[in-house]
């Protein structure tokens, strides 16, 4: 039996109840309906605001992060006055001040192989807007294990791609992407940056896919990867085909639970940058000042893009690349003390085990990068 | 001659191009004219024994090519050439 609206709901999804695709039926299916919006962050933002003011009538939000300066420009859903409280709390006094007859239930954790099932359990479908592959895959899984449709969007920079993975119609994101690439080799938004609206488009469409799956409305997007280019302004489809010999979907599954995301990776299941090589090569910034107060003979080696360093630099550094680092080691000196750096420490850890390999030892990571300088020795340089 | 359109993670790998006009009576033709042009790309998109790595797929039009002939799938001279990584941004 479908919830009834009252007469309030009414005015409020006129505008819904107007389309006959909809109508009150449609409407009472999406208060019926639980959404899990796995991520509060530039995704989870518009999308949890859509459905919220779509009326959906139970929304679930995971996240253990915070609401930091540096999300603003992009995750809509939070707001200045609440800078430093936990996402998932900003998120859902938004949500219930846009729709207070909905229901949010909030989830201050980590998604882990443990939780996943018991936080999962309530609703009907998942929307993925993570910020990792770790994660990612294990919302797969999850969504694979449990029958439920996983709504798919992920960014980067000014692309972005969305679909609707639901291996009990067609295929599932490991049919796609059967392993994930190497750690490192895609940078995530922390480290390579996106545009702040490019998570309103996917997210939007995220959004409708998730009305469309409720309402049993359309074409959803099962069997196809959408693709935008905000650049050219292009959106293009192509299509997905299940994989019969998919680990989780195929026809003989090798993953029947979930796993160890973080192994199965080989990353952590977060974007924050880690910035740190590990204690036996790391230099703090406290530590780097004062050998280069004492005079020391090192050369430091910037290895962001040339366009950060308009944002910030150490003096006398000089900028490789890490996209070029490889390429440029005859320019350094296996004999000479090397300090790497980059914005907080992760590409030049990078950077660092290239140089280890190549068989350089005199050689240290600037633990979290000219950030950790910022704010230990120089405050007149910005934090990015 | 086939196009190969380049993603923005992996811009920066091919000179910052957003495409690539590549001659090439297949796909493999085609990544091979590319990634002597631009061989910091390879690592991105092949694996040792010349395969294209798990994490990364080529689609000719709306087809993946793994669905159609792979690397030796054949292209005319106005085909288009998508490649689609891996990206866990949110």
């Amino acid at each position: 039996m479908l919830p009834e609206l009252s007469h309030e709901e009414i005015h409020r999804y006129s505008r819904h109840l107007l389309i006959p695709d909809v109508g009150l039926e449609g409407q009472r299916k999406l208060k019926a309906a639980s959404v899990l919006v796995i991520g509060t962050g530039g995704l989870g933002s518009p999308v949890a605001l859509y459905l919220a003011a779509a009326g959906v009538g139970h929304i679930g939000l995971v996240d253990y992060d915070q609401v930091d300066l540096s999300n603003l420009q992009r995750q809509i859903i939070h707001g200045e006055s609440r800078l430093g409280d936990l996402k998932i709390e900003s998120a859902r006094d938004r949500l219930l001040d846009l729709n207070s007859e909905i229901q949010v239930d909030i989830y201050n954790e980590y998604i882990t192989s443990e939780n996943a099932f018991e936080i999962a359990e309530p609703y009907d479908l998942i929307i993925d807007g993570t910020d990792n592959f770790p994660t990612r895959y294990l919302v797969n899984d999850l969504c694979v294990l449990t029958g439920k449709p996983n709504v798919y969007g992920s960014i980067f920079r000014f692309d972005g791609q969305a679909s609707v993975f639901f291996a009990e119609q067609g295929p599932c994101y490991r049919c796609l992407f059967p392993e994930p690439p190497p750690p490192g080799l895609v940078p995530s938004c922390a480290e390579g940056g996106v545009l702040g609206v490019l998570p309103g488009v996917i997210g939007s469409i995220q959004a409708t896919e998730a009305l469309k799956l409720i309402l049993g409305i359309g074409e959803p997007l099962i069997g196809k990867l959408l693709l935008y280019d905000a650049l050219d302004m292009s959106f293009q489809t192509v299509k997905l085909k299940k994989n019969l010999e998919c680990k989780v979907c195929g026809e003989n599954p090798e993953i029947t639970e979930l796993i160890d995301y973080e192994d199965f990776c080989g990353m952590p299941a977060h974007d924050h940058d880690a910035g740190s090589a590990g204690e036996d090569w790391d230099i703090t910034a406290e530590d780097l000042a004062a050998r280069l107060n004492e005079g020391v003979d090192l050369r430091l080696i910037d290895v962001r893009e040339p366009h950060e360093q308009e944002i910030s630099n150490l003096d006398g550094s000089e900028l490789i690349p890490l996209g070029q680092f490889a390429s440029r080691l005859s320019e350094l000196d296996s004999a000479q003390e090397i300090v790497l750096y980059c914005k907080s420490g992760t590409r030049s850890t990078r950077a660092l085990e290239i140089l280890v390999s190549a068989g350089f030892k005199k050689v240290k990571n600037l633990k979290h990068g000219i950030n950790a300088w910022a704010i230990e020795i120089d405050p007149s340089l910005p934090l990015y | 001659m086939p196009i190969l359109k380049i993603p923005t993670p992996l811009r920066p790998y091919a000179d910052g191009q957003g495409s690539i006009t590549a001659p090439g009576k297949n796909v493999s033709e085609v990544l091979e004219f590319t990634l002597e042009q631009y061989p910091h790309l390879k690592k991105h998109l092949l694996s040792d024994d010349q395969q294209l790595r798990p994490f990364v797929n080529v689609f000719l039009g709306e087809e993946n090519i793994k669905e159609l002939q792979g690397i030796e799938t054949p292209l005319k001279e106005d085909d288009i050439l998508l490649i689609i990584p891996s990206i866990a941004g949110g």
